[in-house]
């Protein structure tokens, strides 16, 4: 794998937010938080500056960001699809919604697409139940989705405007 | 400040917000607005009502009107018809599917008539970001009652005394945990409220924390009060955004008002309450895992004893709770343990939440009596199952719980019962199946949860339950032997007694209550390569009955992958070699012509 050089900036962001929660080795995962939710990911060059201020090794921040599945090492597409996969959301349907996900973005859970546009994960109950199956495209929660409609939401983000109604 | 005298409630929980009750909230106020009424009529945005169904939700006080499946457009109807003119808006009101009445009152309505509701006492009616709404309603008396008028072991005998067992899914005794975590002598001891929540498809904790953050607040410092801790932590998931925000709007107010910090309410006692993240790993839930999480590291259970009373987060005493747990004791301590313990069964006092989902009429948030009957829940409160169809089995406890079939449904519900039965209370998943679901899927469903979600620690729960999962997957490709049966069993039983935590100790109950109870599937799958149900695509394959087709090309339209062809007014046909399975056609052919083969 090559390796990114991370920017400066990127680098004075890190360890002000390790300065932040006290260069404390016990506040790793609040570190992660806050460094994923800025930088959208964890790749192992960042890893190595938290590791570093956090005078901790490396292998341990790896432990930690791999043993949790909301951390990731890989960026996510401009808009993450997430399909919930809780029992609700399962015995509804939302195994064929996932199928249809895979199909037109030709990529499996856990990858993104070649043009950066897409990227696909499942998750565990949104909380929504009621609304089952249910997945997420970023921040917005689609309801009652059929495998029929998965090309049109699709389509919502390809052509940029986003403005369906579902539900 | 203005004196409001009518107030819509406007639901705020996560169904709602995804169905735009943000939106229905803003018109409200909007059209309010126009008519120059925003000081009189006051639009407040609660947390979950439970009737998820039929989401988004609306509710007029004082007159309790209830209002289901709400639109963004329907705001003006709703102002200018029922808060100008006095009128109810018919359509937006409930429909009794029993007589097709409509319903206007909630009280009045089969969902809610058999709830009993102590842990979700405030949701849906007070605004859960406002600190004086819920000390309206006798918020922080328990509070206040106790660091006044009692010690800490007369606290720890009423909850003793009431009976109340932990609904994080062990059911222990409250009043007993707090009893031994008081006795441990301790320069520092912790309070932890367990919000992981890591049940799929349950999101009870979550409702409660959106709904009424208060109510744990308040049960947490009484527990601090009891066991001598000052410091509380409060472990949630990153995935509740809504929920950690209501949190630490809570916990401001909480702490702007003397109810948490130095010396409260003029006491000797102080308390203050941190949030810590989870990051999206079940066996978190488990408490040694919780308090290894919270120290920063991977979140592996351990061995116990130590148990956290003696030896917990940051080597000191710790006690864990449960979210609903923690709801259940201001209640308590307001009304009395009598009051709690005369609610439910014999060993199994008070109240249950379950979120009940899956194939049911009406998907919600319920809190019921223990022992209540399976039926009663699934018909009077559920309204029975979805599109007609035949209820089969109804799934609790989670990952770690069985299914209870037909013969359980006028089994009172309580842990020794479920227990008995070859279930779990579990923290109150509830998913209901019907003849469509395949319980080997369901079975093979679980166990990928828990795969993904094992620690990797012992050896049988990561290796065995791998193994278990594609003894399964062989079976629901109908390649299954009767040896491949037998091995399940004793390959299930070998897990549940080697493995370290609860987690590898009952993942193999959904396999083993399958078994127990649905052995003809299995047997279907592997001596007749044929699921009942439907589902295992292997063993199926779809056709058009030449003689129901009327070629009205819906199923050609609607197929993804065009495998479907035909002349318009003439049969169809499917092409085995394109055709995914994916069963569209047979849902959308209004002719029965599409038929599994
Ligand atoms: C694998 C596993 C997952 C668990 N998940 C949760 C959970 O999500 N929420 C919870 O409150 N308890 C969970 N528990 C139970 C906790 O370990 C602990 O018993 C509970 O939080 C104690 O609180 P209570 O006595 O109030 O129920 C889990 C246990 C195991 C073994
Ligand atoms: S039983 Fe499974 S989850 Fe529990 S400690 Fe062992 S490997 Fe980890
Ligand atoms: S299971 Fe999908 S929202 Fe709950």
């Amino acid at each position: 794998m090559t390796k990114i050089k991370l920017a400066e900036k990127t680098i004075e962001l890190i360890k002000s937010v390790c300065t932040q929660f006290g260069n404390k080795e016990s506040e790793l995962i609040n570190v992660l938080h806050q460094i994923q939710s800025k930088l959208g990911y964890l790749p192992a060059e960042v890893q190595e500056v938290i590791a570093a201020e956090l005078n901790m090794s490396v292998a341990k921040v790896y432990g930690v960001v791999t043993f949790y599945s909301f951390f990731t090492m890989l960026p996510q597409g401009e808009h993450p699809i997430s399909i919930c996969m809780g029992t609700a959301c399962y015995v509804r349907g939302g195994e064929k919604v996932l199928h249809e996900f895979k199909r037109h973005l030709g990529i499996e859970v856990g990858q993104t697409t070649a043009d950066g546009k897409f990227s696909l994960s499942c998750l565990r109950c949104v909380g929504a139940c009621g609304l089952a199956p249910v997945v997420l495209v970023g921040e917005k929660v689609y309801g009652r989705v059929s495998p029929q409609q998965v090309s049109k939401i699709i389509a919502e983000y390809q052509e940029g405007c986003v403005n369906v109604q579902t539900a | 400040m203005a004196e409001f005298n009518t107030h819509i409630l406007v639901c705020g929980g996560t169904g709602c917000k995804a169905s735009q009750s943000d939106l229905l909230k803003a018109n409200l106020k909007n059209r309010l607005a126009d008519h120059g009424l925003q000081n009189e009529v006051q639009v407040l945005q609660t947390g979950c009502f439970g009737f998820c169904e039929k989401g988004p939700i609306v509710k007029i006080q004082p007159d309790n009107t209830f209002y289901v499946s709400v639109e963004p457009k329907d705001a003006i109807e709703i102002v200018d018809e029922h808060i100008l003119k006095g009128r109810k808006v018919e359509h937006l009101l409930f429909k009794d599917p029993k007589n097709d009445k409509r319903v206007d009152d909630s009280k009045q309505m089969d969902f809610y008539k058999k709830q009993v509701r102590i842990a979700l006492r405030n949701c849906g009616f007070i605004n859960p970001e406002n600190i004086d709404e819920y000390i309206g309603n006798d918020g922080y008396a328990a509070l206040g009652t106790c660091l006044e008028n009692y010690k800490p072991t007369e606290v720890i005998d009423l909850i003793k005394k009431s009976g109340l067992r932990g609904r994080g899914g062990g059911g222990f005794p409250t009043g007993l945990k707090w009893e031994i975590t008081n006795k441990v002598e301790a320069d520092q001891k912790y309070v932890v409220c367990n919000a992981d929540e890591g049940d799929p498809g349950a999101f009870m904790d979550r409702s409660i924390l959106e709904g009424d953050p208060h109510s744990v607040i308040e049960a947490m410092a009484i527990c601090g009060y009891c066991i001598g801790a000052s410091k509380g932590l409060v472990y949630i998931r990153a995935e509740y955004p809504l929920a950690i925000k209501r949190l630490k709007v809570a916990l401001e107010q909480a702490a702007e008002y003397g109810l948490l910090g130095k010396n409260i309410l003029g006491s000797d006692f102080n308390f203050e309450i941190e949030i810590r993240y989870g990051a999206g790993a079940f066996v978190c839930g488990e408490e040694t895992a919780l308090i290894h999480s919270m120290e920063g590291l991977r979140g592996e259970p351990t061995f116990k004893p130590p148990f956290p009373s003696e030896s917990g987060y940051m080597g000191k005493p710790t006690n864990v709770n449960n979210v609903e747990t923690f709801a259940n004791i201001p209640p308590i301590i307001n009304k009395g343990a009598d009051w709690f313990a005369s609610i439910g069964t014999e060993k199994s006092k008070g109240t249950k939440v379950f979120a009940l989902a899956g194939k049911i009429n009406n998907v919600g948030l319920i809190e019921v009596p223990m022992g209540i009957t399976l039926r009663e829940v699934i018909y009077d409160i559920g309204g029975g199952i979805k599109d007609g169809k035949e209820f089969k089995a109804v799934q609790t406890g989670g990952p770690s719980g069985g299914c209870l079939t037909k013969d359980f449904l006028d089994t009172p519900i309580d842990y020794d019962n479920l227990l008995a039965a070859g279930s779990m209370m579990g923290s109150g998943g509830m998913i209901v199946m019907d003849e469509d679901d395949c319980m080997v899927s369901i079975a093979k469903f679980y166990l990928e949860f828990t795969l993904d979600e094992s620690c990797g620690k012992c050896t049988p729960c990561r290796i065995g339950n791998k193994r278990l999962y594609e003894i399964l997957d062989k079976i629901s490709q109908g390649k299954g032997t009767n040896e491949d049966l037998d091995k399940l069993r004793l390959l299930s039983q070998v897990i549940k007694d080697s493995s370290l935590c609860g987690l590898g100790q009952t993942s193999p109950n959904p396999v083993l209550s399958t078994l127990d109870h649905f052995m003809d599937e299995y047997v279907a799958h592997v001596d007749h390569h044929k699921c009942p149900a439907g589902q295992c695509k292997a063993l199926l394959s779809y056709h058009i009955d030449e003689e129901k087709c009327t070629g009205c090309t819906l199923c050609f339209r609607n197929c993804p992958v065009g495998a479907i062809s035909g002349e318009k007014r003439g049969p169809h046909y499917i092409d085995q070699s394109l055709c995914i399975k994916c069963g569209i056609c047979l849902e959308k052919c209004k002719f029965d012509a599409v038929k599994i083969a």
